[in-house]
């Protein structure tokens, strides 16, 4: 065992000597590596906070949105439905709820408008995200003049910014009063745009709102956890696909670094034959080159995921930020919260050193088995 | 101690550029002494060494080592055997350029993993014996020709084998140094080391320090003179 | 079918291993063809070298396998919200007929490049490779598995079409469903538990017997394996339900989450790497009377039992305490 450790030891000791002898041979192949965990775990890092972002978000909204369908788009919900609503077994509470888009075209953007009754705004208050006040330039205490359906100019005050601690949604959102809102839009007061239900026992969500589609034929009850389903499959297809995008990467660094691993130097080759010869088994050969790839891997491994982690969590995502998030005018900027996911780094693994040690384990071989009496032959 | 039956060695089996640079030889090796193989180049006195030394095996007839036959064991036990019975000087010095002069001769020890200390020891004791102890942490590519040569000769003894091969040693060498080596080699034979040199150098196979000279001539024995 | 880049990864792993093994079996087939120790021929040479190069390709097949089935796992986890109804990995196993058969063949594989390369390890000992043909013949079965992994892993990826409406652990492993998987959670809990630590005195035993009797190695492979199998039952019936202090939840895959500190890769690395080196010990112990193994076989054997012991010992300790610290009253 002693004997063991010390043999690993000394052949980490030739191994780095040799990798720092030939330093600009290496570099390369080194920072190409490097890019190419940085790319992969920028990709893998960046959805990975964006999902658990969303789900963050979705921890606090309703179990089950009611929508009224007719003929077959969405339309608004009558009042009436609240009481119906509420007799459903199961159902704890129900709350109208009152939203829409408005399309500015000075920014050429659209906002998100919200009814935040809890906010207690006066009819002509509102509170909007920090994204929209960025772009608009505005700030509290100034005035956002919108243009309500019937052609007027509608003046509302900023009473407040939302907190930017969740700026995926709340980027280009406009929270205002129910009053505010059915004036802008001309919405009489006897409907909503959907309602919101909270179910006392979420696992009952479903049976719920199975009942709902019976009691309210022309309804469609929506939940939660099919809204976090699609944010998932979107983000695993967005990601799926940056990720093929990225293959040709992988190919040509498997290229590139089996061509570096089958093309030594003359210089390289006459070591590894004094090697055999001086008494070095292809064995010890072979397990040489493993720990040079090794330590290579390593490196660029780790060099490429702190890079990436940097920029991905510190340094607002720039590279892959508008691929992951969608394109839209209004760009959340959004800071994620780091975590370590174990499914990653497998992934991560899978994907750099895998390769690399598939592309490089024939040329390794090919070099270990060199003869040991070709130097005397030589 | 070493027993060579109707050894043959063949390159490039069943191809055009077919090759047999050894014929049937039959040969006995003892213990002790110096040993010269003599040839000219192209005559089959180097392969006939590395199949001495295990650095090959032959690809027809047997070879055995105190009666233990080597000729059909894998390069695996191969390499075993050769590092724990023969040390190796070659023609061209063939140090590894970049490291130091201990770190060379420590590289033959490094596969069998002795405590680090007990090699340091061992390696820094040789340096010691052969003068060079001055040089230790200097890098091989600025070390003399007489230099270099008791590097790599050094190299040779640091798993303390029993036999020494040395292969031309005295061809980039001037006379002064040639006679230096083989005093050197002939110490180390004197001490109880096997000792096998090939050369064509008659400088070597006309000193008085040699046991025995064996002619080699296109794959065969043409000679074995004992003196 | 959905494309993550999990999937992709797995795929990808899946596609080198089976890659490299039939490039390895390749070789093997000309060597069972071809090989004569006792000829010093080039071919011959050449055969021996290529002998280091499916050594090493076998290696990274392991490797590769170790992390396939880690990544398998987790990828099911991850896509448990894609699927009505699955709420964890056993879920999405679940949503087509490969999703078992895959996680299968890959504890298969990774069990026999684990046996080849202890094989291997010891075959090098021997100065004239006694165990060439078993050796290559083991590869000659390990190489349709590999490709069958494939297939059936890209058959389960190309069958995963998200809204199916799945069992998740809580229907597959609970007392009332029927099936395999649901008998092993419906197991008593005394009896199960007394089989549970009975198999640990047995697989000690026929150790210690083993390591005095040699001849015992069947006994050793077979308790190693049986263990194992035990292990995984103890798992599913009540073991999890101690890590999760939930009487219903029987999973065997969320051990591995982050919500219960990973503890399952300290229950699963010893009890896999037990198994597979209980299994092979016993499998390499018959050949030690050939000649040139002899000397090897006893002490490699004994060092390989020794270990296998000692991750059985692992596993058994943790499960034990993990019981002990649960809050989860189950026997009465």
């Amino acid at each position: 065992m002693r004997a063991f450790l010390e043999r690993q030891r000394y052949l980490i000791d030739y191994t780095l000597a040799a990798l720092l002898r030939r330093k600009t041979r290496n570099l390369g192949l080194l920072l190409v590596y490097t890019l190419l965990v940085f790319l992969f775990s920028s990709v893998l890092l960046l959805s990975q906070g964006l999902r658990r972002e969303a789900a963050t978000l979705l921890q606090d909204a309703p179990e089950v949105i009611v929508q009224r369908l007719v003929a077959g788009r969405h339309d608004l919900a009558p009042a009436a439905w609240l009481d119906r609503l509420r007799r459903i077994r199961g159902v704890s509470a129900v709350q109208g709820r009152l939203w829409g888009y408005y399309y500015d075209p000075a920014v050429k953007a659209n906002y998100t408008l919200m009814v935040a009754p809890e906010r207690g705004l006066a009819a002509d208050e509102i509170v909007v995200g920090a994204a929209l006040a960025r772009v608009r330039q505005i700030g509290v205490g100034d005035y956002l003049g919108l243009r309500a359906a019937n052609g007027q100019p509608l003046p509302l005050k900023i009473t407040g910014l939302l907190e930017s601690a969740s700026e995926l949604l709340s980027a280009d959102l406009l929270l205002l009063s129910e009053a505010g809102y059915r004036a802008l839009f001309a919405i009489p007061p006897d409907v909503y745009t959907d309602v919101a239900l909270t179910v006392r026992n979420p696992r009952e969500a479903r049976t719920v709102a199975e009942k709902i589609t019976l009691a309210l034929p022309d309804s469609r009850p929506i939940l939660r956890a099919e809204i976090l389903r699609t944010y998932d499959a979107v983000f695993n297809w967005r990601e799926g696909l940056a990720f093929l995008t990225l293959g040709a990467l992988l190919l040509a660094f498997m290229i590139l670094a089996w061509d570096k691993a089958a093309g030594l130097s003359a210089e390289e080759k006459r070591e590894i034959g004094i090697l055999k010869a001086i008494g070095w088994e292809t064995g010890d050969i072979l397990r040489m080159k493993l720990w040079e790839g090794a330590l290579l891997s390593l490196t660029a491994f780790l060099a490429g995921y702190a890079l990436a982690w940097h920029q991905v969590f510190y340094a607002g995502a720039a590279l892959f930020g508008p691929v992951l998030k969608g394109w839209a005018v209004l760009y959340p900027e959004l800071q994620l919260t780091p975590a370590v996911d174990m499914q990653l780094i497998l992934v991560l693994l899978a994907v750099s050193v895998l390769p690399y040690i598939v592309a490089t384990l024939i040329p390794i071989w090919r070099t270990a088995t060199a003869d040991p009496d070709a130097v005397m032959r030589g | 101690m070493i027993e060579l039956t109707e050894v043959s060695k063949t390159f490039n089996q069943n191809q055009p550029n077919e090759c047999r640079a050894l014929r049937g030889v039959s040969l006995r090796l003892e213990r002790g002494g110096v040993t010269v193989f003599k040839g000219p180049s192209g005559s089959g006195k180097t392969t006939l060494l590395t199949l001495v030394g295990c650095l090959a095996r032959p690809t027809a007839g047997r070879i055995a080592l105190d009666g233990r036959l080597l000729s059909n064991l894998p390069e695996r036990f191969l390499t075993d055997v050769r590092r724990h019975t023969f040390g190796f000087v070659f023609q061209q010095f063939n140090l590894i350029r970049g490291l130091t002069v201990l770190e060379n001769v420590m590289l033959p020890a490094y596969p069998l993993g002795r405590p680090h200390r007990e090699l340091m020891d061992a390696a820094h004791a040789l340096l010691d014996r052969f003068g060079l102890a001055a040089k230790a942490t200097s890098k091989v590519e600025w070390l003399s020709g007489g230099e270099a040569q008791r590097t790599a000769l050094a190299r040779a003894l640091i798993n303390d084998p029993a036999v020494l091969i040395a292969d031309e040693p005295t061809a980039n060498l001037d006379s002064a140094l040639s006679r230096e080596v083989l005093a050197l080699l002939a110490e180390l034979a004197a001490q109880g080391r096997t000792v096998f040199i090939s050369s064509h150098d008659p400088l070597v196979f006309e000193a008085t320090q040699i046991n025995r000279v064996i002619e080699v001539h296109d794959g065969q024995i043409a000679g074995d003179r004992r003196c | 079918m959905l494309i993550t880049p999990a999937i992709v990864a797995l795929q990808g792993i899946a596609l080198s291993v089976a890659g490299t093994v039939l490039l390895a079996s390749g070789f093997a087939g000309r060597i069972l063809r071809r090989w004569d120790i006792h000829s010093g021929s080039e071919l011959q040479l050449r055969m021996e070298r290529q002998t280091y190069l499916i050594s090493t390709l076998l290696g990274f097949a392991l490797g590769a396998e170790l992390l396939s089935l880690l990544l398998f796992v987790h990828t099911a986890e991850s896509l448990s919200s894609q699927f009505v109804g699955a709420m964890c990995a056993t879920g999405v196993l679940n949503v087509n007929a490969f999703g078992f058969p895959t996680l299968l063949l890959k504890i298969a594989v990774f069990f026999l490049a684990a046996l080849w390369l202890l094989l291997n390890r010891v075959d090098n000992r021997g100065y004239d490779y006694p165990l060439v043909r078993v050796k290559y013949g083991l590869l000659m079965v390990i190489a349709p598995l590999t490709v069958a992994e494939g297939v059936v892993q890209t058959s389960y990826f190309l069958g995963l079409t998200p809204e199916v409406i799945t069992s998740c652990c809580g229907s597959l492993f609970s007392s009332e469903s029927k099936g395999v998987a649901a008998e092993l959670a419906g197991l008593p809990p005394w009896p199960t538990l007394v089989l549970f630590y009975g198999m640990a005195g047995l697989i000690l035993i026929a150790g210690l017997l083993f390591l005095r009797w040699l001849r015992l190695g069947p006994l050793f492979a077979t308790s190693s394996l049986l263990g194992f199998g035990v292990a995984i039952t103890a798992i599913i019936a009540f073991l999890s339900l101690y890590v999760y202090e939930n009487p219903n939840h029987h999973c065997p895959f969320c051990l591995l989450k982050v919500g219960y500190d990973y503890v399952g890769y300290a229950l699963y690395l010893p009890l896999f790497a037990a198994a597979a080196l209980g299994l092979s010990a016993g499998v390499i112990a018959p050949f030690r009377r050939i000649a040139s193994l002899q000397a090897v076989i006893p002490s490699e054997v004994r060092q390989l039992t020794a270990l296998a012991l000692i991750g059985f010992g692992l596993f058994y300790a943790l499960a034990t305490w993990l019981m002990l610290r649960s809050n989860l009253v189950l026997l009465g």
